[in-house]
């Protein structure tokens, strides 16, 4: 079932479709293509048929029916929902079950959508190919033999490959964004405080954002209407009036200013950080023409900090992680090391067993960062910069609608490529982390595909809490385009 | 050795009177059943996320108000990271580089007079848990209740510049007094809500006019005023021995590089243990066997990588909010003491005592004043009197049996019949079972003799049946009287009017 | 500068990380690597700037002092590892 959850919510209210009609054509597709992509690590088939047939006697009683009804959706498995296992793709989280929703599935709970199942990601949202997830190597459905990006990168795989028609994801450095990139598909990371983090196994607390993967635009701001708001139970999700964005979407900005980071890209004689891809360029050059032939000015802008986004980010999120990570010691939950000698030897040996290589490389780097003799140095010192970088973005905000530029510096990358190498692999998140570090919005449509058939992401950054425009003009693109249309062949 | 000085810092943390958690719903309530005052947010369980309880924050500004602190206009909250199993995320919400408040003081009342107490900082944070351990320590598993964490507590500093164990003392209870009548905590020591860990060296002056200084020793496991007391007596003695010992034993060394000024006075000069950086310590007191065990840490406990909370945001303070908190404060202790002192006319002491006996009890005083005019009758009869009623019954002023009003009337009957202060503590106990001053009187049967005349009589014969007495009196000794007077009281079993017979029995011994 | 074997020690004691030998090593490599990378933030002057922890300008977000509701005694040690009755089992804390 190729349909968008638009169309979904369509054919149920003409009554083409039920609610469990549709979940068990999504439960079909998931069984007949997971053995080859692996993107959930749990479905939920007999909780989602059940809501699905409560949904439809709600229909058939004449009630109100939610925003989303009776479209399916699969949650990256950070996200906590009540009675259900949330592994966090850790072992350390093997057996643990929260006692509470967390406040965006409230949300979706709300709006009548189906949840569908868990999806695979890398351990504790650390990652960029969702190869280090302890479970599973989900693979991208454009080529099996490629990685879907991370962190989200089950979300990302399994809207791709219609097993579902939305799914949540999380993004702290680009964890939304690369994978959606990566897949074809869109995904929207939110301004900081746009929704709340309640409920969300925390990795960098001041960077990680709760946002939608979807096909298409529309459907983004479906999902993103549903979860943002303000909850009492997040001192930092902000209390301001959440927009109606599935409504606007189709409006058009007027006067569009596009701003473009010449750091973002190849110059004569310097190649753009992170080595952009000959053919990404093109794609989003591309893009940029199709902008114009609407009427947008293009701006050249220069973010002068951005090229130190990738340090700052692996000291900002890597301090934070390590604090954040300290509770998973085998006391109170989570894995507890079968043999030790005394307290803290069974500490050690909990986290040494129940935590794969790249956590604990985080957790060394951030405890590194913040130790007595290097705070200065390092995490203070990455703190001032991310200030500069946050600066680089007001400045250019003030003269332009929005920035847009390539979401990953590639088109997706082979399995176990850059395993090997973390550096590298923290390098193709260049583009997409300093909308973290500043707190602003960022979305990724497809505007393409390589020769050999492998989507391209476009990037397209907002002022903080621009989600309504920042919509409008990717939606602005996806109408001239169809790149947004094609689908894998799984 | 006998001249050496010691410096005295204490770190208290008192338990702030909220009726939820710091950060979550949970209850604050003492004495609950294991594990089963908690939730998702304060076990720290993935995910969840801290909210700051607003009267919490209230409190806190109050008592660091009263505490006479700079009260910052910009504060945040930051994580102190160290394992421990009572801490479940592993890290403690506090304050670090941007407390609250800053730079109080309390005025404590010494033999010697008042005395401001300098304090380092306030700041707020949440508690910990609370581990049980087994009897042979290290044999079997230790247990973990939750219940307390994340209890909001107030931290507050002194200064190093406690001089006296006895002073310690005085400050705790002062700072008790004040914070138990702002309404910020109960401040009980049995039940935790008042925790106290003290930091004591001392300072051995030099003949070269510098001082020596010992290591700090931390104080900790204090459970009571008197035992905070008691252990600084001993830790000041013990290092005054140990210095002795080690330096003759040439176990320390004087570490003049590490020379530093200290307060109001010159160069001090570092202890160290030799070949070893160790330069403080942390020490636990046995209640039982009066004496401090030393704990010796590692060093690496101590990097607790402070950075700033992210789950919380700042707060601004603004001069509308501490105008409110200043107003809900009231008449704080000292004030008061002052005031009692100035509208009164009470001694100092006495004056110290009605008021930490708190508002109520003074209140109390207040009224009684009110009643009868006579402030200095009044002091004596609610501080004596009242006091030990209160405290025998174990009665809180607020269900005291008898009125102010009723007392009042009682130094009112007491002065204008010249009843005698035996006679009138019978007609106060009659007054607690709740009769007025003329009906305990009349129902003791107590007939006050004013009669002039009738008394010059008894007195004459008192005076011709001492004359021993009268003899002492002649060669000076006043008090010899006592007798002439105590034979008067005898014969009207108690009931003459103690003035007349004050005056008649000094002018007739001065007459012949 | 790079990281020494003593130093991935020093820090691993203090994240409560158990690493074999060879993760040592490893971590040495890497972090090192990463290290040297972020060390590119030392050339910025920074001395005029002040630190961003967070990117929202939101203060003063509080919460009522009324009750909430709280887990049972079961409900709350669900997840724990090890339980002795009512509380959390945890191997004796003097016993290192
Ligand atoms: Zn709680």
């Amino acid at each position: 079932m190729n349909l968008t959850a638009a169309e979904l919510l369509e054919r149920q209210s003409t009554g083409d479709l039920s609610a469990e009609a549709i979940t068990q054509s999504f439960l079909a597709r998931i069984q007949q293509v997971e053995p080859k992509l692996r993107s959930f690590l749990a479905v939920d088939e007999a909780g989602a048929l059940e809501q699905a047939r409560a949904i439809d006697a709600k229909r058939r009683r004449g009630d109100a029916m939610g925003i989303l009804a009776g479209v399916p959706i699969a949650i990256k498995d950070v996200i906590c929902v009540q009675g259900q296992r949330a592994t966090a793709g850790s072992k350390m989280l093997e057996a643990f079950v929260p006692p509470y929703d967390a406040h965006v599935i409230t949300r979706l709970k709300e709006a009548d959508a189906i949840l569908i199942g868990k999806s695979n990601c890398d351990e504790f949202a650390m990652g960029s190919s969702t190869e280090n997830s302890a479970y599973q190597t989900t693979r991208n459905p454009w080529d099996l033999e490629r990685t879907p990006g991370g962190s989200s990168g089950g979300s990302a795989a399994a809207v791709a490959a219609s097993e579902a028609p939305l799914a949540l994801g999380t993004d702290t450095g680009g964890s939304i964004r690369q994978p959606a990139g990566l897949c074809g598909i869109v995904g929207l990371k939110p301004s900081y405080g746009r929704v709340s983090r309640f409920g969300l196994i925390a990795y960098g607390s001041s960077l990680d954002q709760c946002g939608p993967f979807a096909h298409d635009v529309r459907d983004s701001a479906l999902l993103l209407e549903v979860i943002a708001g303000h909850d009492s139970r997040d001192s930092t999700s902000v209390d301001r009036p959440v927009p109606q964005y599935a409504k606007v979407v189709e409006s058009p900005v007027q006067a569009l200013v596009i701003g473009v980071p010449r750091e973002f890209f190849n110059q004569p004689g310097a190649q753009a950080t992170g080595g952009l891809d000959a053919e990404v360029e093109r794609s989003v050059r591309d893009a940029l023409k199709v902008y114009e032939s609407l009427g947008a000015t293009i701006k050249e802008i220069s973010l002068p900090h951005s090229p130190y986004s990738v340090a700052v980010y692996y000291l900002v999120a890597t301090a934070e992680a390590s604090s954040n990570l300290a509770r998973y010691d085998g006391v109170h939950f989570g894995h507890r090391a079968k043999e030790f000698a005394g307290l803290i030897d069974m500490m050690k040996k909990s986290r040494g067993e129940g935590f794969g290589a790249e956590v604990k490389r985080r957790i060394m780097l951030g405890t590194y960062a913040l130790s007595s003799g290097y705070i200065d140095a390092y995490y203070l010192k990455a703190l001032k910069v991310r200030r500069l970088i946050r600066q680089d973005f007001d400045r250019a905000f003030a003269e332009c609608d929005v920035i847009v530029g390539p979401t990953s510096p590639t088109a997706a990358f082979k399995i176990g490529e850059k395993t090997g190498d973390p550096l590298a692999m923290y390098l193709s998140d260049i583009y997409t982390i300093s909308a973290n570090l500043a707190g602003i919005c960022g979305i990724s449509i497809p505007c393409g595909l390589t020769k050999t058939g492998l989507p391209i992401g476009l990037q397209i950054l907002g002022a903080p809490f621009t989600e309504e425009k920042l919509l409008r003009i990717a939606r602005m693109y996806e109408r001239e385009t169809d790149w947004h249309k094609r689908r894998p062949a799984v | 050795m006998t001249t050496h000085r010691i410096i005295i810092g204490l770190e208290v943390h008192v338990q702030l009177l909220t009726k939820t958690k710091l950060f979550c719903g949970c209850s604050t309530q003492f004495g609950l059943p294991p594990n089963s005052a908690t939730c998702p947010i304060c076990c720290g369980l993935p995910g969840t996320l801290p909210v700051m309880n607003r009267e919490a924050f209230h409190l806190a500004l109050k008592a660091a108000t009263a505490l006479n602190c700079k009260i910052a206009s910009f504060t945040k909250w930051d994580r102190k990271n160290y394992y421990y199993p009572d801490l479940p995320k592993n890290y403690q919400i506090s304050q670090y580089d941007l407390p609250f408040s800053s730079e109080g003081w309390l005025e404590i009342e010494l033999p010697s007079g008042p005395k401001k107490v300098g304090i380092i900082r306030a700041h707020l944070e949440e508690d910990a848990g609370k581990m049980l351990h087994d009897e042979h320590a290290g044999k079997s598993d230790s247990l973990v209740d939750l219940n307390r964490t994340g209890t909001p507590l107030l931290e507050i500093v002194s200064k190093p510049a406690i001089d006296t164990p006895e002073e310690a003392k005085a400050y705790l209870e002062e700072l008790r007094l004040l914070l138990r009548e702002i309404g910020v905590s109960d401040c009980e020591m049995q039940e935790g809500s008042l925790r106290c860990d003290a930091n004591i060296n001392i300072h051995v002056p030099q003949a070269d006019g510098t001082f020596i200084a010992t290591p700090i020793i931390e104080i900790k496991n204090l459970n009571s005023f008197r035992g905070v007391e008691r252990a600084l007596k001993y830790e000041a003695e013990r290092q005054a021995n140990e210095l002795r010992r080690s330096l003759d034993a040439g176990a320390w060394v004087v570490d003049s590089s590490r020379a530093k000024a200290f307060r109001d006075y010159a160069v001090i000069q570092v202890l160290t243990q030799r070949g070893s950086e160790v330069a403080k310590a942390t020490a636990g007191w046995d209640e039982r066997t009066g004496r401090t065990e030393i704990q010796r840490r590692k060093e690496e406990a101590s990097d607790y990588r402070y950075f700033p909370e992210p789950d919380l945001v700042p707060v601004k303070v603004d001069a509308a909010i501490l105008d409110k908190v200043r107003t809900e404060l009231g008449e704080l202790p000292a004030a008061q003491k002052a005031r009692l002192q100035s509208q009164y006319g009470i001694p100092a002491y006495d004056a110290g005592i009605l008021s930490r006996q708190g508002r109520a009890f003074v209140a109390y005083f207040e009224a009684v004043v009110k009643t009868c005019g006579d402030a200095k009758e009044a002091c004596n009869w609610t501080i004596n009197d009242l006091l030990s009623t209160l405290n025998e019954r174990q009665l809180d002023i607020n269900v005291c049996p008898l009125s102010p009003q009723g007392l009042g009337e009682l130094i009112v009957e007491i002065k204008s019949t010249g009843l005698n202060k035996q006679r009138a503590r019978e007609v106060y106990t009659a007054m607690l079972d709740g009769l007025t001053a003329k009906q305990a009187i009349d129902k003791l049967g107590f007939k006050v003799v004013g009669d002039e005349a009738q008394l010059l009589e008894l007195v004459r014969r008192a005076i011709a049946a001492n004359p021993k007495a009268v003899a002492d009196f002649k060669k000076g000794k006043l008090k010899a009287a006592d007798a002439i007077k105590g034979f008067v009281m005898r014969e009207t079993k108690g009931m003459a009017n103690t003035e007349v017979v004050q005056r008649l029995v000094m002018e007739e011994l001065n007459r012949g | 500068m790079s990281l020494s074997a003593d130093e991935v020690r020093r820090v691993a004691d203090l994240a409560r990380l158990e690493l074999s030998d060879a993760d040592v090593d490893a971590m040495v490599r890497q972090l090192g690597a990463i290290v040297d990378y972020i060390n590119q933030l030392q050339q910025l002057n920074t001395d005029a700037v002040e630190p961003l922890a967070h990117a929202l300008d939101v203060h003063d977000v509080f919460r009522d002092d009324v009750p909430g509701t709280s887990l049972s005694p079961d409900e709350a040690l669900a997840n724990a590892p090890a339980r002795k009755d009512d509380f959390y089992r945890v191997p004796p804390v003097f016993g290192d």
